[in-house]
C-alpha cells in the first residue's frame, strides 16, 4: 500500500497574463516525502509552489492539495507552512522575532481573536527548533540575512504544519552553512513527519537528503528517485546546456557552465 | 483657567482629543504601508463633497463621507487591477475631485459659506453635534483596529503572507481604506482638508523612528496624537492662531526632536561600548 498522496498535479497549466510559466505538469507527492525542485531560473519552481498555495490559478489542468483546489482549502491552509523565496517585507517594520513567528498563525487563532497559551508556546517551541530562541524579543531589522531566514522558517513552523513549502531557503547562507542548513531540515522532516518540498539550486547537496526530485524547465523533465533522475541526459534537458558530471559517493554532483547562479549568490 | 468654562473650548479639548488618537492610529498603518499620498487624496476629494453639501443645503458631513469613501474604494479598485499604480489612482482622484469642487462652487450664486472654515479648518467651531458623530466614528474606527489588530498587523508587514494564511485580504484592505476615509471625514472640521494628512502622517512618523515594537508605535502615535492636538489647541488659543495650522506645527516639531533623538541614540549606540 503507497502512503496517501498530498499534493497531486494533472496536465498542470500556469500563465502569467500570455506567458506560460509551467507546462503540462504531472506528479504526485505522498505523504513524508522529501521533495526537491530543481531548474534553472525561470523555470517556474516558485510558480508551482505558488500553485500550491493557490497564489496562482492553473489555466488548464489542475492541482490538488490535501485533495481539494488550493484556492478552496479554508482551514486547510494551516497544515501547510511556506517560506517564501524573495520576502518583500519590510525588515524596518517595528516589530519583534517573537511577533513575527506568532503571526504565522493569524489565521489559526481565529478572526479578532487574541493569541492564547498555546500559540506562545508553538512559537517557543518553532525559535528553538531554528535555535533563535535568543533572538525571541530583537527587532527584526537586526538580523543578519541568515537569522532573518531562520525566523522566518519559524514563522511557518509555528503552524505545526504537516506540509512545508521551502523557496530557496539557503539563498541567504553563505556555503559553510548550506550544507548545515539540510542536515538540520533533513533532520526535521524525520523527526516531525513532514511532507517537504524544498526549491533548490544546490542539486548535489539536495540529492544526498530529498527522497525524490522535480527537474523543471517549464516542463516537467524529469521526476522521481535522485539516483535515477541524476543522469547527464536530464540534467542537460533541464539546464540547456552541457553539464559536468561529479561522481561523488551514491549521488553525483554536478557543475552548471552559467555564471547567472554565481551572480543571484552575491545578491542575497 | 476660566478658558475651560466656555462650552466651545470644552468641545475643542475634547475633539482634539477624538482627533489626535484616531488619525494617529489610522496614521500608523497609513506610514508603514507608505500610504500617506492615498490620505491626502482621500482629504482632497472631501472638497467636493463639502461644495455639493453647500449646493444642496444638506449637511456637509453626509456629502463628505461619500465623496472621500468613494474615492478609497476607487483607488482600491483601481490599483487592485495591476494596469494602474496605486500612486496613478490617487493623483487621478486627487484633482477630479478637487475639479469637481471647483465647479460645484461655480454653480453657487455668490457663495458666501466658510469654505476657508473647511479648507483650514477651526476646532473652536466645533458644534455639539459634530463631536458626538465624531465621537461614534472614532470609536468604530477604535473598535475595528482593536477587533482586527493581528489581522491588520500581518497585512501592514506582509501581503503575500496574509494571503497564504487565508485571510480576506481584499475586505481587510477594503475596510482599512473605509476606517482611513471616514477619519479624514470628522477630521475635516477640525484641521481641515489641507492639513488632515498631517495629522494622520506626522505622530505616527515620529513614534516610528523611536519603536521597536508594533505596539509601542500604536500607543506612542495616540499620545503624540492627542499631545500635539491640546498642545496646539491651547497655544492657538493664547497667541490667537488658526487652531489646524498650529497643531499640525506642533505635531512637526515633535517629529524632529524624535528624529534627533532617532538619530542621537543610533550614533551613541556606535560609539563606545557595543550593546548586545
Ligand atoms: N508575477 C509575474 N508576472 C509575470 N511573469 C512572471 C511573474 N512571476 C514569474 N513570472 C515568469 O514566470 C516564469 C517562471 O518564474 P518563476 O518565478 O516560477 O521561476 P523560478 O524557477 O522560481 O526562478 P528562480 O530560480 O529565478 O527563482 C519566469 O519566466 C518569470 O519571468
Ligand atoms: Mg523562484
Amino acid at each position: 500500500m503507497s502512503p496517501e498522496i498530498i499534493i497531486s498535479c494533472n496536465h498542470l497549466t500556469v500563465a502569467y497574463e500570455d506567458k506560460l510559466a509551467l507546462e503540462d505538469v504531472t506528479f504526485d507527492i505522498h505523504r513524508n516525502e522529501f521533495w526537491g525542485i530543481l531548474g534553472p531560473n525561470g523555470s517556474g519552481k516558485t510558480t508551482l509552489l505558488k500553485s500550491m498555495l493557490g497564489l496562482v490559478a492553473p489555466v488548464s489542468g489542475s492541482i490538488r492539495v490535501l485533495g481539494v483546489a488550493p484556492a478552496n482549502l479554508g482551514p486547510l491552509r494551516d497544515k501547510i507552512g511556506y517560506v517564501p523565496q524573495h520576502s518583500q517585507v519590510d525588515f524596518n517594520f517595528p516589530l519583534q522575532v517573537r511577533e513575527m513567528v506568532l503571526l504565522g498563525r493569524c489565521r489559526k487563532m481565529g478572526l479578532g481573536k487574541r493569541a492564547k497559551k498555546e500559540d506562545y508556546e508553538a512559537v517557543d517551541k518553532a525559535l528553538e527548533r531554528v535555535e533563535m530562541s535568543a533572538f525571541a524579543r530583537r527587532q527584526i531589522g537586526r538580523l543578519s540575512g541568515g537569522e532573518r531566514q531562520r525566523a522566518l522558517i519559524a514563522r511557518a513552523l509555528a503552524l505545526e504544519p504537516e506540509i512545508m513549502l521551502l523557496d530557496e531557503p539557503t539563498a541567504a547562507l553563505d556555503v559553510g552553512v548550506t550544507e548545515g542548513f539540510y542536515e538540520w531540515l533533513n533532520h526535521m522532516h524525520s523527526q516531525l513527519h513532514m511532507t517537504l518540498v524544498l526549491v533548490s539550486h544546490d542539486v548535489g547537496v539536495v540529492s544526498q537528503f530529498v527522497s525524490a526530485i522535480a527537474c523543471l524547465n517549464k516542463t516537467l523533465v524529469a521526476h522521481g528517485r535522485p539516483a535515477e533522475v541524476l543522469n547527464q541526459e536530464s540534467l542537460e534537458q533541464m539546464y540547456g546546456c552541457e553539464v559536468m558530471l561529479f561522481q561523488h559517493g551514491r549521488v553525483p554532483h554536478m557543475v552548471v557552465p552559467s555564471p547567472a547562479h554565481q551572480h543571484e549568490h552575491q545578491h542575497h | 483657567m476660566d478658558l475651560l468654562q466656555y462650552a466651545f473650548m470644552q468641545r475643542a479639548i475634547l475633539s482634539a482629543a477624538i482627533i489626535g488618537t484616531v488619525c494617529a492610529a489610522i496614521g500608523v498603518y497609513v506610514v508603514l504601508r507608505s500610504m500617506s499620498f492615498i490620505g491626502a487624496g482621500i482629504a482632497h476629494a472631501s472638497f467636493a463633497g463639502v461644495s455639493l453639501g453647500f449646493l444642496l443645503g444638506v449637511n456637509p458631513f453626509f456629502t463628505t463621507i461619500v465623496f472621500c469613501v468613494g474615492t478609497a474604494w476607487g483607488i482600491a479598485f483601481l490599483s487592485e487591477r495591476r494596469k494602474v499604480h496605486e500612486d496613478s489612482a490617487v493623483g487621478i482622484f486627487f484633482a477630479s475631485t478637487m475639479a469637481l469642487g471647483i465647479l460645484l462652487i461655480g454653480l453657487m450664486k455668490g457663495y458666501n459659506v466658510d469654505l476657508f472654515g473647511y479648507l483650514f479648518g477651526n476646532i473652536l467651531a466645533v458644534s455639539s453635534n459634530d463631536l458626538l458623530i465624531s465621537l461614534i466614528i472614532a470609536a468604530l474606527v477604535i473598535g475595528c483596529i482593536w477587533f482586527f489588530y493581528k489581522e491588520f498587523l500581518l497585512l501592514t508587514f506582509d501581503p503575500e503572507m496574509a494571503r497564504v494564511t487565508g485571510l480576506k485580504t481584499k475586505m481587510l484592505n477594503l475596510l482599512m481604506m473605509t476606517l482611513m476615509a471616514v477619519t479624514i471625514v470628522i477630521s475635516i472640521k477640525s484641521v481641515g482638508i489641507v492639513l488632515v494628512s498631517a495629522l494622520i502622517v506626522t505622530p505616527a512618523a515620529s513614534a516610528y523612528l523611536l519603536s521597536t515594537d508594533f505596539k509601542n508605535m500604536m500607543l506612542l502615535a495616540i499620545l503624540f496624537g492627542v499631545g500635539s492636538s491640546w498642545m496646539g489647541l491651547l497655544l492657538s488659543v493664547w497667541f490667537n492662531l488658526a487652531s489646524g495650522a498650529t497643531i499640525v506645527m506642533v505635531a512637526t516639531l515633535v517629529f524632529f526632536v524624535c528624529y534627533f533623538m532617532a538619530a542621537h541614540r543610533r550614533r551613541h549606540k556606535f560609539s563606545g561600548r557595543t550593546r548586545s
